[in-house]
């Protein structure tokens, strides 16, 4: 093995090299039941309870394909520009595994649903084109757990199937990528396409989108290097550390004049590199051949094209509304699109306070670092778009000021009330009233003399200071305007000695 | 013989349980020799019996005929639907590759031997709503992987006509137990020849339908995509009966058709005149045992005399169709029984490591027919190979078919022996595989084709049954069924029935 510590560099690619990137993601479909059985899919439930004698693979028992997830499948088929084939079939993958209940798993090899696709990453001002190779349907697997850290050392394992026959689409891609930044941004806009055609959940976490990543390197202009395959990569992140590891990793190699193996490879999270789960040597036979249970696959023109119609407005045609319709920058409009629940968020909020930008600045500032602190989905704000859009007019007509409004929004998030309610009780209304603030003013004034000296010699920066005074005396709720004014008729000009 | 039974016990002339009762006797008395069933589920038959017998007093008393609807506790609305359907108290017998829930379920192998699914087979499930009762698992070749019920891992079943012969294959014991009168009927399944051979052999009637046309929800698989389950019963009613049952779509099963179910017994009585009937000379060539080739063209003769046009024709693929099977069955055979390894259900063999425990499982828990069949389809399957065995057979297989479907242009049935010989004795052919595989070359052809055929008992040859096998198009088990019937009835007086009514 070749285990080398490395740094990524800018680009991820050590210079002199160029790597070559493919990813094969799966999806989990959000079907109600199972790809083959009427079986429930919800997440958390406890190990084995949902199963029944066709996911468990009972002797005698046979699959029926969920139509749902033929819809969902073709639907992501459709939002990838994929083709769609009308006549495709299932086949099994044979081979042996704990968690697989029969043995083998119902894919489609040779006729897969769909192919032929793309989509549209950001590149530098532009976008670049990825190719999707294929898209097809498959059942997943059961899960293991061992009883120790790993299944050499455990003492038992036991198999929760909970998970075995959970409708998945498999998404491959054409090695079209040459950075793990770019590997980054398909998977985070192929996330957004699934989830904004509502085809999956996308919760990384839940496992309900997992990721393989092809990658080789090469000297500018030659043929692409031998590829390994790194598995189960959970987390965009991850994806983007894996593969500047094993690209350092593959150069490394062929600069010491090695050979890079063919071989599947294990991202270990924690340790932050990748290890050799097996080599060409081990690699499968699969036996895949037609599923002798299940007919062919055979596609109505017009489900297909009804299918079409029913596919929402996708990412990249949000983007555009937003900028032309809102006048957003098309920075905004790329980061608020990116995810459909921040997006449709953004578009509640300002049907009801129609300030575009102003939105836009709480979405991506306050709302995006809410849930990131908190770690939560842009699918669980917890705050409606109408009790966003009431904080912000009362900013806007003077009720409350900019730092009381953020301090108000985390409460808001936190105890799910609104407000006005928090503002009222807690005493924030803003302080408009000249008195009661002249009076704080005149307080600092005469606290700090050093400091206004250092603004009367021209130190813009001690109003600052001075301001900051002010407020606090006021608990953070005198207007700003107001004290600013009154700071500035106090004090003349900066540079002006005297009164 | 089935419908006469059913509605002795409807007008209270026949109690279901002394039906029952002695059915269970009569396999207590002659099941030791005979080695037809691996479990009994007397208990349950008794009191499923009972309970229809309740059910049908009652209803007699009110005077409808039949248990009337509405104002029924829940619980005996089920009870009151069986005792109303036309297998009421009717007791059967069921090959252990279906799936009985609470009973265990075999295949006649060490792998299976205390597996008991927790769940009911479409078939069973259709069975019992029509009011037939379950009294036992039958005997078979493992996993259904065999012509002549000795290679069971528990025990070879016996042919009731020649007990130092084989019942046939693989559906040995629901045959024999059917031949043998311990039950009334018994469904067996046919891959390649597996109900009508060992009918063929046991001298009882045996079809196989239509692939599709009854549902294999709850048959453990052997090749999906040949199997399917039929019926064994002594008489073509008695057979055109079941299939009423059991045939019909089934969303369940994905390869189930969406195709009506005629009225079968409705039409066993119209006249065959007219029927145009091919002989594929390939069926009655070398390889047939005079005896067998006589007592068919004395069968083609009865048909000539009933009015039917019988010609010799050709299906020229015929004998490609060994060789097929015996690479598209093994190839499906080693990815249905992938499944047995030890870690869900059934036998484990500990060992140090998982890949030890699923070699040492397999090893201990599979007979060496199975074993044999899983490498052959292992290697067929596998990389380098595929093309020039599996996808060749696929190909070759379509050619098969498609003889058929000529041949079916131009004729209703086709007509051919059931078997090339008569029942074998017992270790004969064990050391052999490939003269054990000869005995399914006459039905193989048919399960490749996915159409509909029967057996019946055509004659004798050595004292023993010959076996007539009739197919059809696809879905013209109407038709197989009443050119079986009207030939039962033509030959009703024929010696050699006449010494199988005495046997019994
Ligand atoms: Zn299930």
């Amino acid at each position: 093995m070749n285990e080398v510590s490395v740094r990524p560099r800018e680009t991820g690619v050590p210079a002199g090299w160029e790597a070559v990137i493919g990813l094969e993601v799966h999806v989990e479909l959000s079907t109600a039941s199972k790809m083959f059985c009427p079986c429930s899919t919800r997440f958390g439930a406890p190990p084995n309870s949902q199963v029944c004698p066709v996911c468990l693979g009972l002797p005698g028992v046979l699959p029926v394909p969920n139509r749902q997830a033929v819809e969902l499948a073709v639907k992501a088929a459709l939002a990838l520009n994929c083709r769609v084939a009308t006549y495709s079939k299932f086949d099994r993958k044979n081979y042996f595994y704990p968690d697989m209940p029969k043995n083998y798993q119902i894919s489609q090899y040779d006729l897969p649903l769909a192919g032929d696709g793309y989509l549209e990453i950001p590149a530098g001002q532009g976008s670049k084109r990825v190719r999707i190779r294929r898209l097809h349907l498959e059942e997943d697997t059961g899960k293991s757990m061992h009883a120790a850290d790993d299944i050499v050392t455990a003492r038992y394992s036991l198999v929760d199937f909970n998970r075995a026959g959970i409708p998945l689409v498999e998404i491959v891609s054409e090695p079209d990528m040459s950075t793990p930044e770019e590997a980054r941004l398909y998977l985070e806009k192929l996330k957004a396409i699934m989830q904004y055609c509502g085809v999956s959940d996308c919760r990384m976490e839940e496992g309900s989108l997992r990721c393989d990543i092809n990658v080789s390197v090469r000297r500018p202009g030659q043929e692409a290097g031998t590829r390994t395959e790194i598995k189960n990569v959970n987390s965009f992140r991850g994806v983007e550390r894996a593969l500047a590891y094993e690209i350092a990793r593959q150069v490394e190699v062929l600069e010491s004049g090695g050979e890079v193996e063919q071989e599947t490879r294990h991202w270990d999270e924690g340790a932050g590199r990748t290890h050799t789960l097996r080599t060409k040597e081990y690699a499968h036979d699969y036996r895949y051949f037609p599923d002798p249970d299940l007919p062919p696959l055979v596609l109505d023109p017009a489900w297909i094209e009804e299918i079409r119609r029913s596919l929402p407005e996708l990412p990249d045609a949000r983007r555009e509304r937003y900028i032309r319709e809102f006048g957003l920058p098309p920075y905004d409009a790329a980061v608020i699109t990116a995810s459909r629940a921040l997006a449709e968020f953004f578009e509640e909020t300002v049907r009801v306070y129609p300030q575009p930008k102003t939105v836009s600045n709480w979405v991506m500032g306050e709302v995006r670092r809410y849930l990131n602190e908190s770690g939560l989905e842009p699918e669980e704000i917890p705050l409606q778009p109408a009790a966003l859009a009431e904080l912000l007019a009362m900013v806007e007509r003077g009720a409350i000021n900019m730092r009381v409004a953020k301090q108000v929004f985390t409460e808001m998030c936190q105890t799910g009330r609104l407000a006005p309610e928090i503002v009222r009780e807690k005493g924030l209304e803003q302080v408009s009233d000249e008195a009661l603030i002249e009076r704080a003013v005149e307080e600092a004034i005469a606290a700090n003399p050093a400091v206004v000296a250092d603004y009367r010699k021209g130190r813009e920066k001690a109003l600052g200071f001075l301001v900051g005074q002010v407020m606090k005396a006021t608990r953070g709720k005198a207007n700003p305007q107001v004290v600013n004014r009154l700071l500035r008729d106090r004090l003349g000009l900066p540079g002006t000695e005297g009164v | 013989m089935i419908a006469q039974a059913a509605d002795a016990i409807r007008k209270g002339e026949l109690r279901a349980r002394e039906l029952v009762e002695s059915c269970l006797s009569r396999i207590a008395g002659l099941d030791g020799l005979l080695g037809c069933f691996l479990s009994l589920d007397g208990e349950r038959a008794l009191e499923r019996a009972a309970r229809i017998d309740e059910e049908l007093a009652r209803a007699r008393q009110r005077g409808a005929g039949a248990a009337g609807p509405g104002g029924m506790r829940a619980g005996t609305r089920e009870a009151a639907a069986e005792a109303d359907g036309v297998l009421a108290g009717v007791p059967y017998a069921c090959k252990d590759n279906i799936c009985t829930r609470g009973l265990r379920t075999t295949c006649a192998s060490r792998i299976l031997e205390e597996y008991v699914p927790p769940y009911d087979a479409t078939v069973v499930h259709r069975l019992a709503r029509a009011g037939a009762i379950l009294v036992g698992k039958t005997n078979m070749d493992e996993f259904a992987m065999g012509s002549s019920g000795e290679n069971s891992a528990f025990f070879p079943t016996r042919n009731p006509r020649d007990t130092t012969r084989v019942p046939g294959g693989s559906s040995s014991g629901s045959a024999a137990a059917v031949a043998a009168g311990l039950v009334p009927f018994a469904l067996g399944s046919d891959t390649g020849g597996s109900v009508r051979q060992p009918a063929s052999f046991c001298g009882v009637v045996g079809m196989k339908p239509t692939y599709g046309r009854v549902s294999r929800y709850g048959l453990v698989a052997f090749a999906s995509s040949l199997d399917q389950i039929g019926p064994l019963t002594l008489t073509v009613e008695d057979c055109a009966l079941v299939m009423e049952v059991i045939a019909g779509h089934d969303p369940r099963d994905a390869t189930s058709a969406q195709v009506s179910v005629p009225n079968y017994r409705e039409a066993l009585g119209r006249d065959v005149g007219g029927l145009r009937l091919g002989v594929p000379r390939e069926y009655m060539g070398e390889g047939i045992e005079p005896g067998v080739r006589e007592a068919v063209n004395a069968a083609l003769r009865v048909f000539s005399d009933l009015g039917c046009v019988v010609e010799e024709c050709s299906l020229p693929h015929t004998e490609y169709a060994l060789a097929v099977y015996y690479l598209v069955a093994p190839a499906e055979a080693s990815s249905n029984l992938a499944r047995y390894d030890g870690v869900r259900y059934g036998l484990r063999v500990d060992a140090g490591d998982i890949t030890a425990m699923y070699s040492r499982t397999r090893r201990q828990g599979f007979g060496p027919e199975v074993r044999r069949r899983i490498m052959l389809g292992t290697y067929a399957l596998s990389a380098g190979y595929y093309d020039a065995y599996y996808l060749k057979a696929q190909r070759v297989r379509t050619l098969v078919k498609r003889d058929f479907e000529q041949a079916f242009s131009r004729y209703d049935l086709l007509l051919a022996p059931t078997s090339p010989t008569v029942a074998f004795r017992l270790g004969e052919r064990t050391e052999d595989p490939l003269s054990m595989y000869m005995a399914d070359v006459c039905t193989i052809p048919v399960n490749l084709a996915g159409i509909p055929a029967i057996s019946i008992p055509c004659g004798e040859s050595e004292g023993l049954p010959v076996g007539l096998q009739i197919m059809g198009p696809p879905f013209a088990e109407v038709t197989i069924l009443q050119a079986a019937h009207a030939f039962e009835q033509a030959t009703a007086g024929a010696p050699w029935r006449k010494r199988e009514g005495e046997r019994r």
